[in-house]
């Protein structure tokens, strides 16, 4: 997609006439009125509604409008821990959700289960099986770190093209637009993961080994 | 659909218990699932409602949704270990959760805590009280359709007293502050300043709260004679905390049992004659008035002096066997910790009596025959946290 020169959109810009192209027109429209899933886990969720009051005042974001309804909304902020119990309807919430769509993890405990990771209850991190877009350490994070999550979100839909290899994920005919719902196993969820959208990190361990002197 | 039109057969007493489908009841029966992704159900809680019409027939909770195991880690940890976990138990006020576990494992090891400790621990306390009252105050607002201003008019002043956590402790809502004997960090230099003014906005923020919102008809319609909770079913039910208190039930912890120093203040217990939604909503006002009191006394007298008890073993800390149940009076109500030592580091057994959770348990009886609009407003009264209710 050939641009407008920056320098005759300024000279038209002074003269009133403003140009632009459609990608970011598109991006624009997207990027400043992120409404969030009014959705909340645990602790997290406070830090979240904190962030929507009058303080910290996310509406100069455009993103002070949460939904109750999934149908509605285009960003779900995972705010909490995400029990074994409680994520097959965080997928299927997410699943409701219109396209474009993005995931904002929210916390340690959405990241991996955080400080209860241990527990036999805790599933260790949402991006098993869903996409997430921006993880937010923190437990739980300040207002100021959701904050700087949206901007990151916002840079990051910002640079998306509506062609290309860097296009949203619904103009890709290739990439899926549900995620399979975890069902309730005998002893853990089925599956344990999507492995579509999250593999375990391959350790790559140095045939040579390390000597200690940190160098491989 | 009128609710005169209601033959006998579906009134709520006889309803209950049987199934929607093979009821007496030749009317349609709706089933409902309210959560557990629901704007007003203050979390993952889900209900389960059979309605007739707009009537509630039967009202079933689902929980769980955040059962976060914490009492089985809180086994496998060292005593100190668990006090971290115990500041995500009641999200809103982690301070007072620190304090009742603070007092079992005192009881359970002997442990004496010096006078200034004890003071700093009533001031965190009930600063905590404050803005959990003010928080469900203006969540309970929001339940109604008041949307946004008395939220954010709570919430203001949730983040004053949020600061003074955060200047206090190193963090506005995890605080891991109590230590056992004592405080773990004592008060930053003009801290007692700041609180005083936080404090001396607090009456003007509730008279404008009275004024504008207490006193309303809508509110007062909407609230008065809803979710009624009589005193004799308050009691066997064990409800306690401001709910028990807005039924009539004269049982606050702090007067019963004294525990600390609060036998050296004086102040009120406010005490409801109608146990409705409107009385639930008031005492929580009237409490947030009595504990500034409690703050002025507990400011003024602070002592000087060690903020932990000197002589406690913090390294390879093992209480001899035995038992112990310390509570406390939590915003929301009895909050206490039963722990059975085997003596070894951690735990043998540990326990949370949870105020949410047991305060919920009346809650079909409370919407029963009422509208659905007003489940979420009794809801709402109750005052639950789910990280308490399913830990």
């Amino acid at each position: 997609m050939k641009r407008v020169d920056e320098t005759l959109k300024s000279e038209l810009g002074r003269q009133g006439i403003f140009t632009t192209t459609l990608q970011d027109l598109y991006n624009w429209g997207r990027t400043s009125s992120l409404w969030p899933l009014n959705f909340g886990l645990a602790c997290c969720a406070i830090e979240m509604i904190a962030t929507t009051m009058a303080r910290y005042d996310l509406a100069r974001f455009g993103a002070e409008v949460f939904r109750p309804s999934p149908r509605q909304a285009d960003l779900m902020i995972v705010a909490g821990t995400v029990t074994k119990k409680m994520a097959p309807q965080v997928v299927r919430l997410y699943n409701q959700m219109p396209e474009p769509k993005y995931v904002i993890s929210m916390g340690a405990c959405a990241i991996s289960g955080g400080p209860f990771k241990q527990g036999y209850n805790v599933l260790k991190g949402i991006d098993r099986y869903i996409p997430v877009d921006v993880y937010i350490p923190g437990c739980p994070p300040r207002p100021e770190a959701l904050i700087e999550a949206f901007m990151a979100l916002q840079k990051r839909i910002d640079a998306q093209q509506l062609t290309g290899t860097n296009r949203p994920r619904h103009l890709n005919a290739d990439e899926p637009s549900e995620f399979a719902v975890p069902q309730f196993g005998a002893h853990d969820l089925q599956p344990a993961k999507n492995p579509a959208v999250w593999n375990a990190p391959l350790v790559q361990i140095s045939q040579t080994g390390n000597d200690g002197s940190g160098k491989n | 659909m009128s609710t005169a039109a209601f033959p006998a057969a579906v009134l709520p007493t006889q309803q209950i218990g049987s199934e929607p489908t093979s009821g007496p009841s030749t009317e349609q029966l709706l089933e409902l699932s309210m959560g557990p992704q629901h704007p007003s159900t203050h979390g993952v809680f889900r209900m389960n409602v059979v309605l007739d019409g707009e009537r509630v027939v039967r009202l079933k909770p689902v929980f769980g949704y955040l059962h976060r195991n914490h009492e089985k880690i809180a086994e496998s940890e060292t005593y100190l270990g668990s006090m971290p976990y115990t500041d995500r138990l009641d999200y809103i006020c982690p301070l007072t959760n620190n304090w009742a576990y603070a007092l079992a494992v005192e009881k359970l090891a002997g442990i004496q805590v010096p006078e200034r400790a004890e003071y700093l621990r009533v001031i965190v306390g009930e600063l905590t009280r404050l803005q959990n009252h003010a928080c469900l105050v203006g969540f309970l607002m929001q339940d109604m359709g008041c949307s946004g201003t008395p939220l954010m008019y709570a919430f203001r002043q949730r983040e004053m007293v949020l600061d003074l956590f955060e200047a206090l402790t190193g963090a506005r809502m995890m605080c891991n502050y109590m230590r056992f004997g004592g405080c773990r960090v004592d008060l930053p230099a003009g801290w007692l300043d700041q609180t005083k003014k936080v404090l001396q906005q607090f009456p003007r923020f509730l008279d404008e709260f009275e004024r504008l919102l207490i006193g309303n008809e809508i509110l007062m319609g909407r609230t008065q004679g809803i979710g009624v909770l009589s005193k004799e079913l308050a009691v066997s039910a064990g409800i306690s905390g401001p709910m028990a208190r807005a039924s009539g039930v004269d049982y606050d912890i702090r007067k019963v049992d004294r525990y600390g120093i609060y036998d050296r203040f004086a102040f009120r217990v406010p005490l409801g004659s109608h146990g409705d939604v409107y009385d639930r909503l008031m005492i929580r006002v009237l409490e947030m008035r009595e504990s500034l009191g409690i703050l002025d006394q507990a400011m003024r007298d602070l002592p000087a002096g060690p903020i932990v008890d000197p002589k406690t073993k913090i390294r390879g800390f093992r209480p001899k066997p035995g038992e112990a149940y310390g509570r406390i009076e939590a915003p929301k109500g009895e909050l206490g910790f039963y722990l059975i030592s085997d003596g070894s580091p951690n735990p043998y057994r540990y326990r949370v009596r949870p105020p949410s959770l047991i305060n919920l348990t009346v809650l079909e009886d409370l919407c029963l025959g009422h509208n659905v609009a007003d489940i979420v407003i009794i809801l709402g009264s109750v005052d639950i946290v789910l990280g308490e209710v399913d830990r």
